[in-house]
């Protein structure tokens, strides 16, 4: 096929495909018979200048529009379709909103002895999401982010390292070659972790945040933290909400069959009722949320007390229907080793001690970790510490 | 029906606020004859430590502050103290058993010593700062520049408020914010004072004053590596020569006891809460 048939082949096929003309037409247009424009379009399509392909199953957006799409959770727990969806949140008991900041507030007030601080601060460490989300974010700060990932506290060696850098999608590449060998899942190694799904409000087309999710997973993120619609959750379009995190979950698949760990982030700030977060996170659950975080660090209120007590609430109640453990992170707002180890008691006291492992708890933080880093200084040296002795982030 | 006086609880001044001790802590003011006169807080390490972390985040606005705006606001100070001396002479005569006439020379005088100390911001830098003669096409600079958190014992037992006085201002003449520990014995003008600086226009976290016991307080300082200066003037022989070690850990400057007069102001004072900075730049491109 010479360059000028292949030009007209192009050009046909326009005609034809975009501008649906009629072969005579387009016949008439480029001047020649109508059989020599079948020729040429059967040519067009041969040679791959057009190629047609045919969708078997439903699109997202169609499938995320007509009821919902059960997954093995939900199928489990009698949840099929919209109606039932609809039934088992409004069927959960409704929070004791007085009682649950009571609890909190209790939880706050218990008292760690030096030793058990010593551990506390060295767990927290090992559970946190070490996060830039900027829209200053640069190659070269994701690098040093990972360099402190590695090795938080340079003149203390055994300064254990963190369980996660959490960056945006197009920042993985470089999060994952810094990294090099020492990525893994957070125990093994360090984890990357990618927000993503038009991340922080979440307010787009559901095309653009699978590719937004797929991109992440492509680039080597090993973690996908998604944000729901809260839009469509506060006008109760609760199937949408669903459906969203079922295929961005799908999204997470790796050719493999192995999958990146979904974070379903409620932003808890934006639910606005104790309610509504715990309805929330029941059915990010069911919908096969691996963890379900607090907020995006970008809406204030972000992470409290009251809220994670509620989300640690809901995890040990799916333990105790199902056997399954679900993660926690709490993200946003904890700058301080004081409030952190608060944090710890709770997930002890409310989830269980076996939540205290990085495959179950996540803080999502950048500053915290500066502040665990003095003062666990100060546990070793006797003096107090200060910001020049730490990096600044 | 006579009146129920309500007795004033003296609490620290930790970031611009008023807090009570972390550690929930007081000790029994008396005068010299043993009366009772006040409780005051007593504060802990947890306590001086809050106060560096306000003080480390004062640093910045204060020391970029103009050295004109600094001159204001510590003349504002002075004012106010004016404003309510009589209060100051009540207190210094209460808890030292000072005559009338030598209490209100003592708060005239540390007027005057903000006064003058408010009158050296805007020098400071002509001073010990200048053009310095070298050898190629170079503009030769040094500058006085603040050297960041000063910690400060008032002298105890004597001259309770005209000591802190003397070893709060210099450090702020250049830009330090300070962390200052009161006269133990006789803390409640220092606590009025800091009342002075809160309406003052000085700004939240750049002098904080705590009460309590130096012995207990100043080791933490002195080894805490987020403090640039410590002022000992108002510590022990033994105190201060441990402090003085562990100081010298972190390279901090040090203020020793006896090293200045803790009535009269002194410009080497000043110097002692500041670093040189020496800068070259071109004379000229072309």
């Amino acid at each position: 096929m010479s360059n000028s048939e292949s030009d007209l082949a192009r050009r046909a096929a326009r005609l034809y495909y975009d501008d649906n003309k009629t072969q005579d037409e387009i016949g008439e247009i480029l001047d020649i018979t109508r059989w020599k424009v079948g020729r040429l379009l059967s040519l067009a399509r041969e040679s791959g200048i057009v190629s047609i392909s045919i969708s078997e199953t439903a699109t997202p957006s169609e499938r995320a529009t007509t009821g919902i799409i059960p997954t093995p959770r939900s199928v489990a727990n009698g949840v099929t379709d919209a109606a039932s969806l609809r039934g088992f949140l409004t069927n959960l008991p409704s929070v004791d909103a007085i009682g649950l900041e009571a609890r909190a507030a209790t939880l706050a007030t218990r008292s760690i002895k030096n030793e058990s601080k010593r551990a506390a601060l060295d767990t927290i460490i090992r559970l946190v999401d070490l996060t830039t989300l900027e829209g200053a974010d640069t190659p070269g700060k994701v690098k040093s982010l990972v360099a402190k990932a590695l090795v938080p506290d340079a003149s203390d060696p055994t300064t254990p390292r963190v369980a996660a850098v959490c960056v945006y999608p197009d920042m993985v590449e470089h999060a994952v070659r810094a990294l090099g060998t020492s990525i893994g899942d957070g125990e093994t190694g360090i984890s990357v972790a990618s927000v993503a799904t038009a991340f922080p409000s979440g307010r787009s087309s559901i095309d653009i945040k699978l590719a937004d999710t797929r991109f992440a997973v492509d680039q080597g993120a090993t973690e996908i933290d998604m944000v729901i619609d809260r839009g469509a959750f506060l006008s109760g379009d609760l199937e949408t909400v669903f459906n969203q995190i079922v295929l961005v979950r799908e999204a997470c698949n790796r050719a493999d069959g192995s999958h990146a760990h979904l974070k379903v982030i409620l932003e808890t700030g934006e639910l606005r009722t104790y309610d509504n977060i715990k309805r929330a996170s029941w059915l990010a659950i069911l919908a096969g949320a691996d963890f379900i975080k607090t907020s995006t660090g970008k809406v204030q209120p972000a992470a409290t007390l009251p809220t994670t007590v509620l989300m640690l609430e809901v995890v040990r109640d799916w333990f105790h229907l199902t056997g399954e453990r679900i993660g926690v992170k709490p993200a946003g707002g904890i700058r301080q080793s004081k409030d952190a180890i608060r944090y710890l008691v709770a997930v002890a006291e409310v989830a269980g001690e076996e939540w205290l492992t990085p495959h179950l708890f996540r803080f999502g933080a950048s500053s915290l970790l500066n502040d665990v880093l003095l003062q666990r200084q100060k546990m070793t040296t006797g003096r107090y510490s200060g910001p020049d002795y730490v990096t600044v982030d | 029906m006579s009146r129920l006086p309500v007795a004033k609880t003296y609490k620290l001044f930790i970031g611009g606020a008023f807090p009570r001790s972390e550690s929930g802590r007081v000790y029994d003011v008396t005068s010299p004859s043993g009366e009772f006169i006040a409780n005051a807080s007593k504060a802990s390490r947890k306590d001086a430590r809050d106060a560096v972390v306000a003080a480390r985040a004062a640093v910045a606005k204060w020391s970029s502050a103009t050295a004109y705006n600094r001159g204001q606001v510590m003349y504002r100070i002075a004012e106010m103290l004016e404003g309510r001396s009589a209060q100051f002479v009540d207190e210094i005569q209460k808890s030292t058993g000072a005559s009338a006439k030598d209490a209100t020379t003592e708060v005239n005088a540390a007027i005057d010593l903000l006064v003058w100390y408010a009158g050296w911001t805007d020098k400071y830098a002509q001073v010990v700062g200048g053009a310095n003669p070298v050898a190629g096409p170079f503009f030769n600079l040094s500058v006085p520049e603040p050297s960041g958190v000063a910690f400060v014992i008032a002298p105890q037992g004597n001259a309770t408020l005209i000591g802190l006085v003397a070893a709060i201002a210099p450090a702020l003449v250049t830009g330090n914010t300070v962390v200052a520990l009161s006269d133990e014995s006789s803390p409640c003008a220092a606590m009025s004072f800091a009342e002075v600086i809160a309406t003052s226009d000085v700004p939240g976290g750049v002098v904080n004053i705590l009460t309590g016991s130096p012995a207990e307080i100043a080791p933490w300082m002195a080894s805490h590596q987020d403090v640039n200066t410590v002022d000992l003037g108002g510590a022990d022989a033994e105190l201060a020569l441990a402090c003085e070690r562990d100081a010298a850990e972190t390279l901090k400057r040090v203020i020793r006891p006896g090293q200045f007069s803790s009535t009269t102001g002194s410009v080497d004072r000043i110097g002692a809460f500041v670093e040189t900075k020496t800068v070259w730049h071109t004379k000229s491109l072309a």
